[in-house]
């Protein structure tokens, strides 16, 4: 039930962010919603069974294991999640020197969006 | 035949990526030598694929479902990749059309080290996705094609290409995370996301609205109305490589896999077909009337890739073999021949300094090749016998008429012919009209009133040199080749089709394959 309300909170935050104007704003909806969806794959593989699986006392028990699928999932995720996001971030700081306009700053646009 | 062949396809394109990215690193002066190496390693890896997926055909028309459990973890726990006809049949289409894209780079002079090694990536990510046996190996490798094509997009863009690429980024990112999303819902409906042992599970309602996140992801990717229009509005700023690339590789994908989840875990389940016969008339219909209204070349091709994502998905709404074979030999000609027209665009683009349709005119006289080239391009994307696209036409209406959808027989009849009349308008504007210098009213002042998307990479220069490199023509007559061959020779390729298509309408030998220890 608390992951249930925690991934509830999490996506309506995340949507509404999305709903903002300003790639900043859908950045952190982004982030939010990432969030919400991993809690939700960390769920899935049931969050009250939690004692380590495959090692140490009572690694013969299947019922007493965390599923250790959905928290490989969820790392994998965090880490995609992460990189576009700081992605979408270089775009943003890309743009924002673009309209700032001096020499400099397209030099830096170039930079960020790659070497062209 | 050995199953660790299944692992060439994505290890050595990745190896190669990251070698040139090494490269790229170390050796900051030698430009040109660079450049010769990366040339070499992105075009002989992916000959390298291409020919392993040609032996992976073979084997799957011979019967054999190949599996490769990656690490030797048994089935449920392994990364499983699996080759059947229509997964070997992607891959080998798609490896043909990298190859192809990468030898046009380089006549564009758009390549460059890190540019081939994103390819490679991005095509890793292709391969992968098209060989793997389960839904989180899908959303990674996914991820694995995206991230290279954001990048891509973003450094080969002209000046619209920050906006286009935030929002090509965004939408990606939201569909990413609904697909993740759906895939945590299965998981915890069913305890798996092994395609294998998902076989059917849709018959448990949970799990089928769970599925039902994911194929609703993958209508973001595969660009299905009403879910298209980041598609667009991000390919009409990237460079004329890049949109080669991306237009037979990125929405494709989306196809295939919402053939393959919903052939095997939906187990074609004939009820819901109906909303998949829906969209597919309507991604038609939209997007051929959005590209009628569209001035430069590359924008109206690009609403034609949602127009005909349509008909793929006709295939997918009839759900017989003769259907779904149909989809798929739709599938491989379109990639075939979009890339052809896509080519011509990007040689015009490159020789011209424009692609908008108003600057342009009287290149038919100059380069009657390329007018050849794009002619029967055209023509084959038309429908028009004996080319590739008319034999695809054929086979969906012959399948639509056998399962009585008739309404989906008139929306290709009706759409084949709006295509046509939009393709009649790019050869007449592109080839014959007489050159825009000698038109009234013409001028480069009116820029600014322009809707159209101003083609990026390439110098704004007048519309008068001749395309300079013929490399350019190279691919693209390849490609037209492929598309009169495919429509006159087209029996082999039909052949092939079938067995794809009798492959998703039973999933036993690949459920068994994909599931046994």
């Amino acid at each position: 039930m608390t992951a249930a309300i925690v991934v509830g909170l999490l996506v309506a935050g995340g949507v509404w962010f999305l709903t903002q104007p300003g790639l900043l704003r859908v950045i952190f909806g982004f982030v939010l919603l990432g969030h919400g969806v991993n809690v939700l794959l960390l769920a899935s593989g049931g969050l009250d069974r939690r004692r380590a699986p495959f090692v140490g006392e009572g690694a013969g028990d299947p019922a007493a294991l965390a599923d250790p699928l959905p928290q490989a999932f969820v790392l994998t995720a965090v880490v995609i999640a992460f990189g576009v996001s700081v992605y979408l971030l270089a775009i943003l700081r890309a743009e924002s020197a673009e309209v700032g306009g001096d020499d400099e700053d397209a030099d830096e646009v170039d930079d960020a969006g790659g070497d062209r | 035949m050995t199953p660790i062949l299944l692992a060439l396809p994505v290890l050595v394109p990745l190896g190669g990526a990251g070698m040139l990215l090494l490269l790229s690193r170390r050796v900051p002066g030698s430009a040109g030598a660079t450049l010769a190496i990366a040339r070499a390693v992105g075009w002989g890896v992916t000959v390298v694929v291409l020919v392993v997926s040609l032996v992976l055909l073979t084997d799957a028309l011979d019967g054999e479902v190949l599996t490769l459990r990656l690490g030797g973890w048994p089935s449920g726990i392994a990364i499983v990749l699996v080759s059947d006809v229509l997964g070997a049949l992607m891959v080998a289409v798609t490896s043909l059309l990298v190859l192809l894209s990468l030898v046009f780079a380089a006549a564009t002079g758009e390549d460059d080290g890190q540019g081939v090694a994103l390819a490679l990536v991005l095509s890793t990510g292709v391969y992968g996705a098209l060989l793997t046996g389960d839904l989180f190996s899908l959303f990674v490798f996914v991820e694995v094609m995206l991230v290279p094509s954001y990048v891509l997009l973003v450094r080969s863009g002209g000046r619209r290409r920050l906006a286009a690429g935030q929002r090509y980024v965004s939408v990606n990112l939201l569909a990413s995370t609904l697909f993740l999303a759906g895939v945590g819902l299965l998981y915890g409906v069913t305890g798996t996301v092994n395609l294998g042992e998902l076989a059917g599970a849709a018959r448990n309602p949970a799990a089928a609205l769970a599925t039902a996140v994911v194929l609703l992801a993958l209508g973001i990717k595969a660009a299905i109305v009403p879910l298209h229009s980041w598609l667009p509005s991000s390919y009409a700023v990237a460079g004329p490589a890049v949109v080669v690339l991306f237009s037979g590789l990125l929405t494709k994908v989306g196809v295939y896999a919402l053939f393959r989840i919903y052939a095997v875990v939906f187990d074609g389940d004939r009820r819901w077909l109906w909303v998949f016969l829906v969209l597919g008339v309507l991604t038609m219909v939209v997007g051929v009337l959005a590209a009628m209204g569209e001035r430069s070349i590359r924008s109206v091709l690009t609403f034609h890739m949602v127009s005909q994502i349509g008909y793929m998905l006709l295939g997918l709404g009839l759900f017989t073999t003769a259907g779904l074979a149909a989809g798929i030999f739709f599938l491989v000609q379109y990639v075939v021949v979009k890339a052809a027209l896509l080519m011509c665009a990007g040689a015009i683009e490159v020789g011209y300094g424009t692609d908008e349709l108003r600057r342009l005119g009287g290149i038919g006289r100059t380069e009657p090749t390329l007018a050849a080239a794009f002619g029967i391009s055209a023509l084959a994307l038309v429908g028009v016998p004996p080319l590739s696209g008319f034999v695809a036409n054929l086979l969906l209406v012959q399948a639509a008429v056998a399962e009585h959808q008739y309404a989906a027989v008139a929306a290709v009849a009706v759409v084949s012919l709006l295509t046509l009349v939009s393709m009649l308008k790019l050869w007449n504007a592109i080839f014959t009209q007489p050159e825009p210098a000698t038109r009234p009213g013409n001028s480069f002042a009116s820029e600014a009133t322009s809707s159209a998307v101003p083609g990026p990479l390439v110098p704004s220069r007048p519309p008068a040199g001749p395309i300079a490199s013929r490399l350019l023509l190279v691919p693209t007559l390849i490609l037209a080749g492929l598309a009169v061959s495919l429509g006159l020779a087209a029996e082999p390729l039909i052949v092939v089709c079938e067995r794809a298509a009798n492959g998703l309408v039973d999933v036993g030998a690949y459920v068994e394959a994909v599931t046994s220890p």
